[in-house]
């Protein structure tokens, strides 16, 4: 075990943080986006929407992340039409086709995610509400979010900390991230473990924040199953 | 604009075909070295001995908690080296080099095995402590009860488990093509490259994909129900 390499390799690991927070960041915003969507069109009855939004689910959840980076990195390049579109700009980045890529897979997990939160809610309490005179928003808005939020928390938990994970696959389409950054500090260094217990250390140093973040937030959102003080 | 695809002189349907047969020989070795990872790694966590089980709770917190890609490369770049060094406390002196196929199937398997891990010990923890001591009652030995109790019980209730992990570890292969190993991943790379028709190739290997992931359903659910035929339906 080498020691001086170990630790000269730290500040160089950490310097990829943010742009896997970043990554990861921007990537489960517009998840949540998409997955809104895809949620509301699989519910919606809608027998063309719930077509679109299943057949989106089976794709990005039947494929590797890495075909769908791939795709959307290399295969949309490929016509002329997306290439002299107002999108190049923004699919030429590696940066942006990682997020892209990123956020419409954890969009069909979150969707599904979502899909059983909702369908857990009991069909009494839509039908209170009704009664209370409630409409659709309202009933929507005091109801079925704050029951499905805390349904869904755990779970969603873990999607987050699968996609700190699957963030490392950025750095296959050149970026620096803390695998990307490791990766090329090896051949460097030839000081395979070493590299890899702080790249380790580093990630689950990012998964152990973000699990307690959760474990917080539930533990904010389900006043009512701790004991009264 | 698909001739590239056909099984002709010009066409990579043959390579195509022959990387989607890797993919399964990796995803199937891989998922059978993750059940025994798994099957070990719940032994370990269930055992009354704490150095034991430490080491079960490190290997799953740890291999569950880092990019899988991470763990391809540490075996990648270091798995000859540490095999070598194995190699060597056994009084071997020259160099154990693995090649592509074997480190693929020991990283996407240690990545396996630690998501088996919990669902095998779910699955032992799910079959009733009255059956145990019911075999001990009729007088079976340690062995006879593992073999006819727990292990066809817990088989049962792993199986929809198995079933994730299974799909998982046949996505996780497609990590394994930065070693350069022929899957369908490296293929679809080389004849992107090659014929500059990146969409087509990268579109037919997530067609592959779908069709072993709906495939693989399709057999992991007839698979359950045929192991919960005994199973009184509520």
């Amino acid at each position: 075990m080498n020691w001086d390499i170990m630790i000269s390799s730290v500040p160089t690991l950490l310097s990829g943080v943010p742009l896997t927070v970043q990554l990861v960041g921007l990537g489960e915003i517009l998840g949540l986006v998409i997955a809104c969507l895809a949620t509301w069109g699989r519910l919606s009855g809608n027998l063309a929407a719930v077509g679109v939004s299943r057949l989106y689910v089976f794709v990005f959840r039947g494929t590797p992340l890495l075909v769908q980076i791939y795709l959307i990195y290399y295969g949309l390049g490929q016509f002329p039409a997306v290439r002299e579109s107002v999108l190049w700009p923004i699919l030429r980045e590696p940066y942006w086709c990682a997020i892209l890529a990123l956020a419409l897979n954890t969009g069909a997990y979150t969707s599904e995610i979502l899909r059983g939160a909702i369908l857990t809610i009991p069909h009494g309490q839509v039908e209170a509400a009704r009664a209370c005179g409630m409409g659709r928003w309202l009933t929507f808005r005091r109801i079925i979010v704050p029951i499905a939020i805390r349904q869904a928390l755990p779970a969603y938990g873990n999607e987050i900390i699968l996609m700190v994970k699957a963030s490392s696959l950025a750095s296959i389409i050149t970026l620096l991230e803390i695998t990307g950054l490791a990766r090329r500090l090896i051949p460097q260094t030839y000081a395979v473990f070493e590299i890899f217990i702080v790249a380790g250390l580093i990630y689950l140093g990012l998964n152990f924040a973000i699990a307690q973040a959760v474990r917080w937030a539930e533990w904010r959102l389900t006043p009512h199953l701790r004991a009264r003080a | 604009m698909l001739e590239v695809l056909s099984f002709g002189p010009q066409g990579w349907g043959w390579q195509l075909l022959s990387g989607t047969l890797m993919t399964l020989a990796v995803a199937v070795s891989a998922f059978g070295t993750g059940v025994v990872f798994g099957a070990a790694g719940a032994a370990a966590k269930l055992s009354g001995n704490l150095p034991v089980r430490l080491v079960a709770e490190v290997y799953t917190t740890v291999i569950r908690g880092i990019p899988e890609l991470l763990v391809i490369y540490l075996l990648f770049f270091g798995g000859n080296e540490a095999v070598t060094a194995v190699a060597q406390l056994f009084g071997y002196d020259g160099r154990v080099d693995l090649n592509a196929f074997t480190v693929g199937v020991l990283a996407v398997g240690l990545i396996s095995g630690a998501y088996s891990t919990e669902v095998i010990r779910g699955a032992v923890r799910s079959v009733p402590p009255g059956q145990i001591e019911a075999a001990r009652a009729c007088g079976m030995g340690r062995f006879l009860t593992l073999r006819r109790i727990l292990v066809p019980q817990t088989l049962r209730y792993a199986l929809p488990g198995l079933g994730n992990v299974w799909q998982l570890t046949l996505k996780d292969t497609s990590l394994v093509s930065v070693t350069a190993l022929a899957e369908i991943m490296r293929i679809a790379h080389t004849g992107a490259g090659s014929t500059r028709q990146y969409f087509v190739f990268y579109t037919t290997a997530a067609v592959l994909y779908l069709l072993l992931t709906s495939l693989s359903t399709a057999v992991f659910e007839r698979a359950e129900r045929r192991a919960m035929r005994g199973a009184v339906r509520v």
